[in-house]
C-alpha cells in the first residue's frame, strides 16, 4: 500500500472545528461561560474570606505574617533528634516537632506492618490458641479509643520505679519511670563510614539478587542469594570498621544526680505513644492483611500444595503476591492514620509538631499561621505517603496481557 | 480522623478563630464599645476561667463554680445585672484562652492569666489591673531532701506549655547555667499527675498553682514549694481591646474592692455605711455621692450591691486563698506593707 492512503485516524489533524458563535445554543460557549462562571465564584469566595480574616486581624490588633518564625523560641524540647537549644528560633523548634512527628511516624508504621501482618496471618492459622489469640487482640485493641489506650500505656509506663530503684534486666539496660537507657558507643566519623557500607551492601544485595533472579530464569537452577547478603550487609560494614581502626568505646548510663546520664534514652512519652499507635493500628492492620489472604481463591493454595510446596512458601510466594494487590490500597489508609494519630501526643506530652506549633501560636498569638503551619506538615506528610503508596500499589498491580 | 479532628479542637482552638475571624463576623461593629451592649442585650456575662484550680476557679460538689477569679466574674455581673448568678462560666486552658477571647467567645478572661507587653499589644488584649501579684515557683517531693532551686542541675521538670512559665523556666536555666529535661503536658490534670508520679523531680508554675496543687494532694506535707520565686507574674483579668467602657468597669471593680478594703467597708458593715458613713471617700464608694457608677454606665450603688454579696478584696482573698495556704504576701494593701494600690476612687 502507498503511503498516501494511510489511515485517517492517524493522521494529526483532528476533527474538523466549527467556528465559535456567538450564541447559548453553542456547546462550547455554554462549556466556557459556564466555566469562568464557576472559577469566578470559586475565586471570590475565597477573596472574601482572605480579605474578611485580613480586615478582621487588623480591627482586632492582632499581629500577622510569618516574621515570628525567626524570633528567639525560648520553649524547652525534650527530646530532639538535632541539636536544639531555647536559644533557637521558632523556625527551629518547629522544624524539631516535624522531625519528632516523622520519628514516631516512620518507626510507628514499619512495626505496626509487622506487627499487624504477624496477626493477621495468626488469625488464619490452624492452631486454634493462635488464632483465638490474634481474633482476641484485634477486637479489643480496635474497640477502645486510642486516645485511651495512649493515658493506659502512659499511666504504666509512670508506675515503674524511680531512677534510684531502677529495674536492671541486663548489663546497662535501666528501666525506670524517666525512661528506658540503653548503653550506646560513642559515635565517630568511622561508625558513619560503616552505616554508609552498609547502605552500599544493601544496594549491591539488591542487584546481586536481580542478577540471579535472571539466571534463574533462564536455567530453572534456583540460587542462593543470603549468604552474599549477609557478607555483603554486615561483613562489608566490619571491614571497613576494622580497617579504620575499629574505634570502640562504650558509653554506659549511670546514675549521676537525679537522673541517668550517657547511652541513649527511650523517654517514657515517646515509648507511650509508639506502643500504642502501634498495637492500634496493628489490630486494623491485621483485619486488612486476612481480608487480602482470604480474598486469594482457595485453589490456589491446593495447587500449590498439588506442587509440593510447604505452607510458609506458598504464603509468601503464591498467595501473598497476590493478596497485595487487596492488601495495599487499604493500607495506605492506615498508615495515614497512624501519622494523623500521632498528634494525640499532646496528651501525653510528646512534643510533636501540633505540640510545639501550640506553645508556639500561644507565644506569638498567631493562632492563624500555627494552625497553618500544622496542615502543611501533616498535607506535606500525607500526600508524600499517599504518592509513595500509589506507586507501590501500580508496580505490584496485576500485569494483565 | 476523630482523633485528628478531637487534638485539633481540643489544643489549638485556633481553627475557632480562624473560623469566627473570617466567616460571622463581618456583620459585628467593629470597634469601640460593643460588648456592654452585647452583654446586657444577651442578659448574662460569659466569663472565660480556669479548667479548675482550687482556690481560683473550681466547681464545687454541687456543680457551682467557686475561687477568687470566679469571684471577680460575679463581681462583675453584679454591677451589670445586680445577680451573681448571671454568669456563664466557660473554663479555658492556658493554650485556648487567648483564642476564646479574640474570637468573641467569652466576654472577658479572669483565669490567672499574666500581664505582659506582648499579650497587651499583640494578641490585642487590654489587662484592667493587677488582682494577684504572683511570681514563679518549684514543688519537689519533700523526700528529694532539695532546699533550693539551683540543686535542680539535671533534675526533670514537669511544665505545662503555652504559658509564660514555659519561657522563664528555659530563661532562669539559662541564666543560672542549669540543664534540665522538660516534660511539657497541656492538661494540668495529666502533668500533676507525671510529677505525683514521678515522672518529673520537679514541677513548675506559678507559686499560687502550687499552692493549688499541694493542698488538693492526699497528703499536702509530702511535698515542698522551694523559696525561689523566679519571675514576677502579675495577674488580672483582660478584655478585649478597644472595648473601653467595657475595661474600665471591670478595672475600677477591682479598686473598687481595694477601697473598700482601704475603708475597712466589708459585707457585714456596707450597708450600716449607706446609711450612716460620713467620710467623703466612703460616700464615694457606696454611691451616695459622686456619681461614680453613673460614668461607668452602671447603677451608682454597684459596689454596694459586689461588696454585700462577695465582700471586699480581703474577705475574697481570705475566702478563697487562705485554704489553700496562701498569706497575703505582696497582696496586702500598700499601707500594710503590699503593692495593692488602688487609684483614688474619684
Amino acid at each position: 500500500m502507498s503511503s498516501s492512503t494511510s489511515d485517517p485516524r492517524f493522521s494529526a489533524a483532528g476533527p474538523p472545528r466549527r467556528p465559535l458563535r456567538l450564541s447559548w445554543g453553542d456547546e462550547r460557549l455554554r462549556g466556557i461561560v459556564w466555566q469562568l462562571l464557576v472559577v469566578g465564584l470559586v475565586v471570590s469566595v475565597f477573596w472574601w474570606l482572605w480579605s474578611n480574616t485580613v480586615h478582621n486581624l487588623e480591627v482586632r490588633r492582632i499581629a500577622t505574617g510569618f516574621g515570628f518564625l525567626q524570633r528567639e523560641a525560648g520553649l524547652p524540647i525534650g527530646e530532639s533528634l538535632i541539636p536544639y537549644t531555647p536559644a533557637d528560633t521558632y523556625l527551629r523548634a518547629l522544624t524539631v516537632g516535624v522531625l519528632n512527628t516523622l520519628k514516631v511516624a516512620v518507626i510507628g508504621i514499619i512495626l505496626a506492618t509487622i506487627l499487624g501482618t504477624l496477626v493477621g496471618i495468626a488469625r488464619l492459622s490452624h492452631n486454634w490458641l493462635l488464632s483465638k489469640l490474634a481474633a482476641f487482640y484485634v477486637e479489643v485493641i480496635r474497640d477502645l479509643p486510642l486516645l485511651l489506650q495512649l493515658l493506659f500505656w502512659y499511666t504504666i509506663l509512670q508506675g515503674l520505679p524511680g531512677p534510684r530503684q531502677a529495674l536492671n534486666p541486663a548489663e546497662g539496660v535501666f528501666l525506670s519511670n524517666r525512661g528506658m537507657k540503653l548503653p550506646f558507643i560513642e559515635w565517630t566519623s568511622v561508625h558513619w563510614l560503616a552505616l554508609l557500607a552498609m547502605v552500599v551492601g544493601i544496594v549491591l544485595t539488591w542487584l546481586y539478587a536481580r542478577v540471579a533472579r535472571a539466571k534463574q530464569y533462564a536455567d530453572g537452577q534456583p540460587r542462593k542469594v543470603w549468604p552474599a547478603g549477609v557478607a555483603l550487609i554486615i561483613g562489608l560494614p566490619l571491614a571497613v570498621w576494622a580497617a579504620l581502626g575499629a574505634p570502640f568505646t562504650p558509653d554506659i548510663p549511670a546514675l549521676r544526680g537525679f537522673n541517668f546520664q550517657g547511652g541513649i534514652t527511650v523517654s517514657p512519652e515517646f515509648f507511650a505513644l509508639l506502643i500504642g499507635l502501634v498495637t492500634y493500628t496493628a489490630g486494623f492492620i491485621a483485619e486488612i492483611v486476612r481480608a487480602g489472604i482470604q480474598s486469594v481463591n482457595q485453589g490456589q493454595w491446593e495447587a500449590a500444595e498439588a506442587l509440593g510446596l510447604r505452607r510458609g512458601d506458598i504464603l509468601r510466594k503464591i498467595v501473598l503476591p497476590q493478596a497485595l494487590r487487596v492488601i495495599v490500597p487499604p493500607m495506605t489508609s492506615q498508615y495515614l492514620n497512624l501519622t494523623k494519630n500521632s498528634s494525640l501526643a499532646v496528651a501525653i506530652g510528646y512534643q510533636d509538631i501540633v505540640s510545639i506549633a501550640n506553645t508556639t501560636l500561644n507565644q506569638t498569638g498567631q493562632a492563624i499561621e500555627g494552625i497553618a503551619i500544622i496542615m502543611l506538615v501533616y498535607l506535606t506528610i500525607s500526600l508524600s505517603i499517599s504518592l509513595f503508596m500509589n506507586w507501590y500499589n501500580a508496580r505490584i498491580a496485576l500485569v494483565e496481557r | 480522623m476523630k482523633a485528628l479532628h478531637r487534638v485539633v479542637t481540643r489544643a489549638a482552638g485556633g481553627i475557632a478563630l480562624a473560623a469566627t475571624i473570617s466567616l460571622p463576623v463581618l456583620a459585628q461593629p467593629a470597634v469601640s464599645g460593643p460588648t456592654l451592649d452585647t452583654i446586657r442585650q444577651r442578659g448574662t456575662l460569659i466569663c472565660g476561667v480556669n479548667t479548675g484550680l482550687a482556690g481560683f476557679a473550681q466547681p464545687d460538689s454541687q456543680g457551682v463554680w467557686r475561687g477568687f477569679d470566679v469571684d471577680y466574674c460575679r463581681a462583675v455581673a453584679i454591677a451589670l445585672f445586680n445577680d451573681p448568678g448571671k454568669v456563664r462560666y466557660v473554663p479555658t486552658t492556658a493554650q485556648n484562652r487567648f483564642t476564646a477571647l479574640q474570637s468573641g467567645e467569652v466576654d472577658m478572661l479572669s483565669r490567672n492569666t499574666t500581664w505582659t507587653l506582648s499579650r497587651d499589644t499583640s494578641l490585642g488584649f487590654d489587662f484592667t489591673g493587677i488582682n494577684f501579684y504572683d511570681g514563679q515557683g518549684f514543688m519537689v517531693k519533700a523526700s528529694t531532701g532539695v532546699k533550693t532551686a539551683k540543686e535542680l542541675d539535671g533534675a526533670t521538670i514537669c511544665v505545662q506549655p503555652g504559658t509564660t512559665t514555659e519561657q522563664n523556666l528555659t530563661d532562669w536555666a539559662r541564666a543560672n547555667r542549669i540543664n534540665f529535661t522538660p516534660v511539657v503536658i497541656e492538661r494540668l490534670e495529666e502533668v500533676v499527675q507525671a510529677y505525683v508520679a514521678g515522672r518529673c523531680d520537679a514541677y513548675t508554675t506559678d507559686v499560687s498553682g502550687l499552692a493549688a496543687t499541694r493542698s488538693a494532694q492526699p497528703r499536702p506535707a509530702e511535698h515542698t514549694i522551694l523559696p525561689d520565686v523566679i519571675s514576677k507574674e502579675p495577674l488580672g483579668p483582660l478584655v478585649r481591646h478597644g472595648d473601653q467602657a467595657f475595661a474600665d468597669l471591670v478595672r475600677w471593680i477591682h479598686y473598687g474592692l481595694l477601697t473598700a478594703e482601704e475603708l475597712g467597708i466589708n459585707a457585714g458593715n456596707v450597708q450600716q455605711a449607706v446609711q450612716g458613713d460620713n467620710r467623703p471617700d466612703a460616700q464615694r464608694l457606696v454611691g451616695r455621692t459622686g456619681g461614680l457608677g453613673r460614668m461607668l454606665g452602671v447603677d451608682n450603688a454597684f459596689m454596694v450591691n459586689i461588696i454585700s454579696g462577695l465582700g471586699n478584696y480581703g474577705e475574697i482573698f481570705q475566702r478563697n486563698l487562705a485554704p489553700i495556704g496562701l498569706q497575703r504576701g505582696p497582696n496586702a494593701l500598700w499601707n500594710q506593707g503590699g503593692l495593692q494600690y488602688p487609684p483614688p476612687f474619684r
